[in-house]
């Protein structure tokens, strides 16, 4: 089970409103390399992880990747909240109000919904590590983009945290990764 | 929100982010002695922050801690509302 604490990883904020920047950054809600895909990518392969240290590693990044879409909705929150209907238009977020106001779904920024095709689990920890890997890096070039696209310092600085947290994630799944292919190498004696 | 509750509230994030670091990192180094005594060390501080800072300003945790009358649990501000 879960255990839910009333705080964010970290103390995300932004400097003003900033309706286009919401919708951008929305890409690491709902979109391909965002964070619901990470959570739920990770804590669905635990279950056929082989290794101890691999089940663990699994449960844990995955958990935090939760904690990483709540900093995204606190961010996504926080660059609508206030906004007038004038600055939500002249901000170009009129389509996302059209539908659901300022509610936080799981799209991209074109508005396009989360599917499970955007993750993968095939029950061999070799593929499910280098999917892992692979997600990792897409989503540390995620997040350089949308850093790209701000001005906004406190904006900045979050998303610089999220993008270390995918540079230490990789790392670790490339430990486990080595681990596991060390041990398919030890010669089986029966 | 009063700054001396936003300075406990990023104490705790402080020590609670290295302890998610180190958690990652004895999963993949469980035989680090060194890295588990600093775990161990930074866990003890996160416990005395929390039981700080839920003793100022209630529960930040809904099925942990004993609450005060009436239900504490449901008072504001959430995370996504606190200013930094």
């Amino acid at each position: 089970m879960w255990v839910y604490e009333k705080k964010l990883e970290y103390p995300a904020d932004v400097e003003r409103i900033n309706p286009r920047l919401a919708k951008e950054i929305i890409a690491q809600y709902g979109g391909p390399d965002g964070e619901l895909g990470a959570s739920l990518r990770y804590l669905t392969q635990r279950f056929t992880m082989p290794s101890n240290y691999g089940k663990a590693l699994l449960t844990d990044i995955g958990t935090e990747e939760l904690a990483h879409l709540e900093i995204i909705a606190a961010l996504v929150y926080k660059l609508t909240d206030g906004a007038s209907m004038e600055e939500l238009k002249k901000y170009g977020f009129d389509d996302f109000y059209a539908i659901r106001d300022k509610a936080i779904f799981y799209t991209d920024p074109t508005g396009n919904p989360w599917t499970a095709a955007y993750i993968q689990a095939h029950g061999d920890p070799v593929a499910d590590l280098h999917e892992d890997l692979a997600a990792e890096q897409k989503a540390r070039a995620t997040y350089e983009h949308l850093m790209d696209l701000t001005d906004d310092k406190k904006v900045w600085n979050t998303l610089a945290f999220l993008r270390e947290r995918e540079v230490i994630h990789f790392q670790r799944f490339g430990e486990a990764l080595d681990k596991i292919q060390d041990e398919l190498k030890c010669k089986k004696v029966f | 929100m009063e700054e001396s509750r936003i300075n406990i509230l990023k104490s705790l994030q402080e020590v609670g982010f290295a302890v998610i670091e180190l958690e990652l990192y004895l999963d993949t180094h469980p035989d680090d002695m060194n890295a588990l005594a600093a775990y161990n060390n930074l866990v003890t501080q996160q416990q005395n922050i929390m039981m700080n800072y839920e003793r100022m300003y209630g529960p930040l945790r809904n099925n942990s801690t004993q609450s005060c009358y009436p239900w504490q649990w449901i008072n504001d501000p959430w995370p996504w509302e606190i200013k930094y």
